[in-house]
């Protein structure tokens, strides 16, 4: 049986410096290859010693430390050993009493070709990652960005430009197979896969820890309950609004404190902004065509935020939703943008329940009902969560006395009244109306410090259509 | 900019886009045609349909209704075929 010692070292690793005495004591005794990641006359005295100069066979050998010793039979990999360990590369190499003089271990150094943007570099080089989207030759007198608007491919804003070895770095960040179909994008039902969602990702600005976000984020707007269809196309304002629960959100740097729900932070901007580019070019759903939103809002460049879980006494969403304490998750509502609630003076949560309840009727219209209005998220601040954690109320606590207060008597909201026709049936008397559907009602603890104010999401008034549109929550995985 | 190297983007779209679909001939005479009327399910889009439909019966023009089940989401395969399988042309009734 054909079989031969490989060894890969570079000459900038002390401990290849090291070992390098080591290598000619096995070159003398048996078929010894080295490979030099660097320095082409590294080490001396080896009579088969080659520069790896394109990093192809360490990268072929899977190579992450150097040195690292190989047993190879009929050119396949039986054994390794990673720095030196004299057991380990006796045991390898099947010599007895190497490197005598030599301490018994040492670490070895990491290995040229899994520097950092290396392997994604090099896979694509050697053929292991073949992208399949079409390719588009920019030429020399074109600027990529550019060339993006000409195409029709941005939300308005730049995109950076989706280029081999960006999109294989998203890859990096999902062990998802590029090819992977994962749905169907509305409104044409455009197959879409890992890697359309991975090119758009990269033209939103997304890092790669951030895509198994992305790709939820992705999933949960193709759950039919989401209706993702009927919301891109609708008139009303509403877009997809993301908010993200969990470790997740902490490990790639999310905003959830101050100015959340504002500009500044890149995962909150680029998430939410990779999946309305995805809408816009895998879907084909673009503005003054199929969404045919009268005014649309600013949130349809991008909506996507995390909560605050920062208070131990605070239920996040996603585990009021059932999911477990420690799961990452992603939440889609259908949102129309921001309208800002300042109470200033409320210092009991009864006062502030009746307050909130006044600033959560204006959703929609100050006189629908649940019949006619979309729900609504509300954002509380800190410091108004602190007028019920004083008390010690809990976000079922909040909930529930928001429902009550949230209930009107249909004589002050019925057609007419005020001198405004929009309004509830007449014929309901003084019976009390709800002014959302309770499923559509969601409350998020997000904000900085500083002010009693709160943030009022209004919802899409397609919820009314509780059975076929709904909110939707899905657990992100790697 | 000028680079040595050509610039190469991948397509982030469908890769639907550049066939020119040409647009499928309007029926000479509606006399032999079925027209379909496609009702998406939203507020008053039958009352608009009703008067569509009332207005091409004065034409003595053969008309057939459909209905997706709701305005929220695309029709379903069902219709969608029940609507090729009998029609020559559609009206799709939106609303609002």
């Amino acid at each position: 049986m054909a079989e031969e010692l490989v060894a890969i070292v570079k000459r900038e690793c002390p401990t290849c410096e090291l070992v390098a005495p080591v290598l000619r004591e096995i070159a003398a005794g048996r078929r010894l290859t080295v490979y030099t990641q660097d320095d082409p006359t590294f080490p001396e005295g080896i009579a088969d010693l080659r520069h790896d100069e394109t990093l192809e066979r360490s990268h072929r050998l899977k190579v992450e430390t150097v040195p690292t010793l190989f047993r190879l039979e009929e050119g396949r990999e039986v054994a390794r050993a990673e720095g030196w360990h004299r057991g380990e590369w006796e045991s390898v190499s099947g010599i007895a009493g190497l490197g005598t003089q030599l301490p018994e271990s040492r670490p070895g150094c990491g290995a040229l070709n899994v520097e950092p943007g290396m392997p994604e570099r090099l896979a694509l080089r050697f053929g292991d990652l073949a992208l399949k989207a079409r390719t588009i030759e920019v030429s020399d007198w074109e600027d990529p960005i550019e060339a993006a608007y000409d195409r029709g491919w941005t939300d308005g804003l730049p995109v950076v430009p989706p280029t081999d070895l960006r999109i294989a770095r998203m890859l990096a960040g999902t062990s998802r197979k590029p090819d992977e179909v994962i749905g169907l994008i509305p409104p044409n039902l455009a197959e879409c896969t890992v890697e359309k969602v991975a090119i758009n990702a990269v033209m939103a600005g997304c890092r790669p820890d951030y895509f198994p976000v992305v790709l939820t984020v992705i999933e949960a707007a193709l759950m039919p309950a989401f209706a993702m269809h009927g919301l891109l196309c609708t008139l009303h304002f509403a877009g997809p609004v993301v908010l993200v629960n969990g470790p997740v959100a902490k490990r790639i740097g999310m905003n959830w404190a101050g100015n959340a729900l504002g500009q500044g932070n890149r995962a909150n901007a680029t998430i939410g902004r990779a999946l309305q580019l995805l809408i816009r070019n895998v879907g084909g759903g673009r503005p003054q065509e199929i969404d045919r939103a009268i005014l649309g809002n600013p949130g349809k460049y991008t909506f996507c935020f995390a909560e605050d879980e920062t208070d131990p006494d605070w239920t996040p969403l996603s585990v009021a939703r059932g999911f477990a304490p420690g799961a990452s998750t992603v939440t889609l509502f259908h949102g129309e943008g921001v309208s800002g609630f300042s109470d200033q003076k409320s210092r009991t949560p009864e006062e502030l329940t009746r307050s909130l309840a006044m600033g959560l009727w204006r959703v929609t219209h100050p006189k629908s009902a649940s019949d006619a209005s979309g729900g609504a998220m509300l954002v509380l601040s800190p410091n108004h969560h602190d007028i019920y954690k004083a008390e010690g109320w809990s976000r079922a606590d909040i909930e529930a006395a928001l429902w009550e207060a949230l209930k009107r008597p249909a004589s002050e909201v019925a057609r007419g009244v005020g001198g405004v026709p929009v309004g509830v049936d007449p014929a309901l008397g003084d019976a009390l109306v709800d002014k959302f559907g309770r499923e559509n009602f969601l409350l998020v603890r997000a904000g900085g410090r500083g002010g009693l104010m709160s943030a009022i999401i209004g919802g899409w008034t397609g919820q009314r259509n509780a059975k076929e549109i709904q909110v939707v929550t899905k657990e992100i995985t790697e | 900019m000028i680079r040595n190297e050509p610039y190469l983007m991948r397509d982030p779209t469908a890769e639907t886009a550049p066939a020119m679909r040409e647009r499928v001939p309007p029926p000479a005479d509606l006399k032999a045609a079925t027209i379909g009327l496609l009702c998406i399910s939203k507020e008053r889009s039958e009352e608009f349909l009703d008067r569509v439909e009332m207005r091409l019966a004065e034409h003595g023009l053969n008309v057939l209704r459909f209905a997706k089940p709701t305005h929220t989401k695309p029709a379903p395969v069902n219709v969608i075929q029940d609507i090729v399988e009998r029609c020559d042309v559609v009206v799709e009734g939106l609303a609002d």
